[in-house]
């Protein structure tokens, strides 16, 4: 079946008087790797149980193509959804539990086999056909779960933290599978995952979520680099939120004053165009966007800012550091290389950092 | 450890293989299966046979029509009256199976109650409790809680991801259930079937006080205690009752492995409000269920406070003679009750404890044989065990007891403890693996030894569990008639059920009979109570496989 594009139209969805997540505008193209990234109970979940039709929205609609979809019933939307526990019938047989959809569908006896044992090459995984899932081990019921869900050839795969419960190197290598089957097969697919890491490395587009709202849109990159609010910033990646006042923009160039600590000059890349002297402004650097030195380097003394070592935390390519500066507490992280002098606690340092790693947040946005 | 096994060997084991060698040994010794040919020659005996299967595959049938859309509501559905509705499901399992028989007597036999309502429009009274019907029908009100219960956890099991796979595939509506829904209740409903097949051929006294004896346990009975020990066609009929225990355990072996699986994962099952029109519908059925649980217990309580009580619809006059007949007249049989339950709960406890700790934390060679042998009394008829007792230990001198084993009131005390062991030995187990060995390691690491550790941490933890097992033990061997019957040494000597069952010979007894019901109602009330409050949700586990 053909693959289709997504439409969420100013979706909401309640319990009681709590709204679960309100105001969803998303539009999520064909062939699309789409991922809701957001922590626990912040609707996501909710989201992808609304295409899959498991969740009836209270308000907005959901398109697939562009056909409304609220009042088709979960079992005729054809939508693939490979749940969290993978959920496969202990009752059932590898080949049964594959073949479940398949026969829902009344294929002929021939084209079930032949599609199953398909399937089950897609996803690597043949010669356990007639072992019960409880004789698998955790990768091998998620690849089961997968087969069993492709296997229907759906117009959208919905994924629900499938990975959360493999061990971490079995992850790493799932993700990657995961992507190129996905990108074979050019299925529109919906990931849903609270791990940043995974989010970014997958998707063709992420939607950030936070307390039922979409808190940012876009690319990988566009969300990591440009964090639209402190939120984003602090939930994918972390950041140092430093809070300061535009004293002057000058073409590319805005000095900033932060709040906090002895007065502080940075200097960053232009903010947004509507920005004005005198704004409050919010500034995000990333750990690994800081520099640790001994002293002063040469120029005008911007974007340096002193500090001493808290903590220091060694991990191979690069060393963490927790630093105290401007009266907070500050993370960096450099990269390492042999023979590079590490910083120990209590050692008095300097912070620098380019202009163009401080990435604007507009102030306290959204909530 | 050795010592345990012999203790298991010689009063579980040894007794059933007696009466199997018996059935299968002829005069001189040597082996035959000459007995078992004369058995299905005698068309007695395979009529007997054939009225026990059918009619422990009708109490199967009628339970599980009464209990699965019960089940199905209540593992489903949330809605006003649940609780009642749960709560007179269970009450039929408080009252003995042969003291209901007598109460449904009195209500829907041939001068019963509703028999003397009806009649003022019909000319003959409807045979409800004439012979095998009769046994069915109070056997089906006594068991069918037991399907209920079992099917209900699997149901709580199943976790509604399962489900909405289903629907995500493209299944929904009656063929959801019938794939994905249905089979993941069936080892639930298998283990409560099962059950209540075993505990229906199983029970004499139904058939006893409805003096309906066509059937195995009645014939078995009747041949040991009327033509004597060394009839071998009361062994046959033992061996073929143990056979079918043993055939219908092996028969459902798979889905009983199948259950351990699908407990495996903690579920979050489908739960949803019934509102509307489906619920005047769901109070009616818990009207209907409420009634007819408890038609037993009215009648029962009715008859101990009646005095007279004949071809009428209520009785005309009260008493409560009865009452002071069995407290205060001849009160051994309450007091002998409570001797032995306590007794055999206790030394079941203490079993029960090292078999599970031995099971689960040490590496003793031979305690999967422990295990085993421990688990056997599930499949042997109490009417079996008394037999080979008798047998085995009629010759045999108790130290202490000034006479064989079986004049002694002890042997009633283990009977009970062996017929009941294997539920405690699973509540033990179950309480035991709540408790992770590395608590127990912490503790040593700190410098505790094993007795210290035992004492300070795992005892302390399983302790709930423990009397949870015991309590078990104690509601259980209240009800216990089959092998009572056949072991009371004297009549002083008998328990709650013997008394009973001597009361309702005769027609003037009936009421002190009644009142002793009462009493053993009661004990078992306080009892399920009691492991209520102290397992919890978990408390329907007393009454599964």
């Amino acid at each position: 079946m053909k693959s289709a594009a997504v439409r969420f139209d100013k979706i909401g969805k309640r319990y009681g008087a709590q709204w679960v997540v309100r105001d969803i505008n998303l539009h999520i193209e064909a062939g699309e790797f789409f991922t809701f990234l957001g922590p626990s109970g912040c609707g996501k979940t909710t989201l992808l149980r609304i295409v899959a039709g498991f969740v009836a929205p209270d308000e907005g609609v959901v398109f697939l193509d562009d056909a409304a979809v609220n009042d088709v019933p979960a079992w005729r939307r054809d939508v693939g959804m490979v749940f969290q526990n993978y959920a496969l019938w202990p009752h059932m047989t590898v080949f049964e539990n594959v073949a479940f959809g398949l026969r829902e569908r009344k294929l002929s006896r021939s084209e079930i086999d032949s599609r199953v044992g398909k399937a089950l090459q897609q996803v690597e995984l043949n010669g356990v056909e007639r072992r019960r899932p409880s004789q698998l081990s955790g990768g091998q019921q998620q690849r089961v779960a997968l087969a069993r869900t492709l296997v229907i050839q759906p117009r959208v795969l919905l994924l629900d933290e499938p990975l959360s419960n493999l061990d971490a190197k079995l992850r790493v290598e799932m993700r990657l599978e995961l992507l190129k089957l996905q990108g074979r097969l050019g299925l529109t697919t919906i990931y849903v995952t609270h791990d940043q890491e995974e989010a970014l490395a997958m998707s063709t587009r992420i939607a950030v979520i936070n307390q039922g709202h979409v808190a940012q849109e876009g690319t990988p990159r566009e969300i990591y680099e440009h964090p639209a609010n402190d939120f984003v910033a602090g939930f994918v990646g972390q950041s140092n939120i430093l809070p300061g006042t535009i004293l002057s923009i000058e073409r590319n160039r805005a000095t900033i004053e932060l709040a906090d600590g002895p007065a502080t000059e940075v200097s960053t890349a232009a903010p947004r165009a509507s920005a004005q002297p005198g704004d409050a402004v919010l500034l995000g650097i990333r750990p690994e966007a800081l520099h640790v030195t001994e002293r002063r380097t040469t120029g005008d003394g911007l974007n340096q800012i002193e500090g001493m070592i808290l903590a220091s935390a060694y991990q191979g390519g690069s060393v963490e550091y927790e630093i105290a500066a401007l009266g907070k507490t500050i993370k960096a992280r450099i990269a390492n290389s042999k023979g590079k002098s590490l910083f120990q606690r209590g050692d008095k340092i300097i912070v620098a950092f380019a202009a163009e790693d401080v990435t604007f947040i507009p102030a306290k946005s959204a909530e | 450890m050795v010592g345990l096994l012999a203790l298991l060997v010689a009063f579980i084991l040894y007794p059933v293989l007696r009466v199997l060698w018996i059935s299968l040994s002829d005069d001189q010794g040597d082996f035959t299966l000459l007995h078992f040919l004369n058995f299905f020659r005698r068309p007695l005996f395979r009529e007997a046979l054939w009225n026990t299967l059918w009619s422990g595959a009708l109490v199967v049938f009628f339970s599980a029509l009464m209990a699965l859309p019960l089940a199905y509501v209540l593992a489903r559905y949330e809605f006003r009256g649940k609780l009642l509705l749960q709560t007179a499901a269970t009450l039929p399992l408080v009252i003995p199976p042969f003291v209901g028989a007598v109460a449904m007597q009195l209500i829907l036999g041939r001068s019963g109650m509703v028999n003397l309502i009806l009649m003022r429009w019909l000319d003959a009274p409807i045979p409800f409790m004439e012979g095998l019907a009769g046994v069915v029908l109070v056997q089906t009100l006594h068991f069918f809680p037991f399907i209920l219960l079992n099917t209900m956890v699997s149901l709580a099991n199943v976790d509604a991801s399962l489900e909405e796979a289903a629907q995500n595939l493209g299944c929904h509506g009656f063929r959801l259930f019938r794939r994905v829904t249905l089979p993941l209740m069936m080892p639930g409903f298998i283990a409560g079937a099962l059950l209540t097949f075993i505990r229906a051929i199983d029970d004499l006294g139904t058939p006893l006080m409805l003096n309906y004896k066509n059937l195995l346990a009645p014939q078995a009975y009747l041949r040991i205690t009327t033509i004597g020990m060394d009839d071998v066609d009361g062994y046959v009929v033992c061996v073929v009752l143990v056979l079918l225990s043993l055939a219908s355990l092996f028969a459902a072996r798979k889905y009983l492995s199948l259950a351990e699986y699908a407990t495996l994962q903690s579920a979050a099952p489908v739960r949803r409000r019934l509102r509307g029109k489906a619920l005047p519908f769901v109070w009616l059925l818990i009207g209907l269920i409420l009634l007819i649980s408890l038609l037993p217990h009215i009648g029962i309580l009715l008859l101990s406070f009646s005095k007279i009580w004949s071809f009428t619809i209520l009785p005309t006059t009260y008493t409560m003679g009865h009452y002071s007949e069995i407290l205060f007249r001849v009160p051994h049989f309450v007091l002998n009750t409570l001797r032995y339950m306590v007794l055999a709960a206790a030394f079941d406890v203490v079993l029960g404890t090292i078999i599970a700790f031995l099971l689960l934390r040490s590496r003793v060679p031979g305690r999967n044989l422990l295990d085993v042998i421990a688990t056997m009394p599930l499949a042997i008829p109490g009417v079996v065990l008394a037999v080979g007792y008798l047998r085995v230990f009629h010759g045999w001198d108790f130290p202490g007891a000034g006479g064989p084993l079986t004049s002694s009131w002890f042997i009633l005390v283990i009977a009970y403890t062996m017929r009941r062991l294997p539920y405690t030995v699973r509540a033990c187990y179950a309480a035991f693996q709540q408790v992770h060995i590395s608590l127990e390691e912490a503790a040593q690491n700190l410098g505790a030894n094993r007795w210290r550790t035992f004492v300070k941490i795992t005892l302390p933890m399983i302790a709930g569990g423990l009397v949870a097992g015991g309590l078990i033990a104690f509601i259980t061997s209240c009800v216990e008639l089959s092998s009572t019957i056949m072991l009371v040494p004297r009549i002083e000597l008998g328990p709650i059920a013997y008394g009973i069952y001597l009361y309702m010979q005769s027609p003037l007894g009936r009421g002190a009979g009644a009142a002793l019901g009462v009493v053993a109602i009661l004990l078992v009330s306080l009892g399920t109570y009691l492991t209520y409050r102290i397992f919890g949700g978990r408390a329907g586990s007393a009454f599964r496989i």
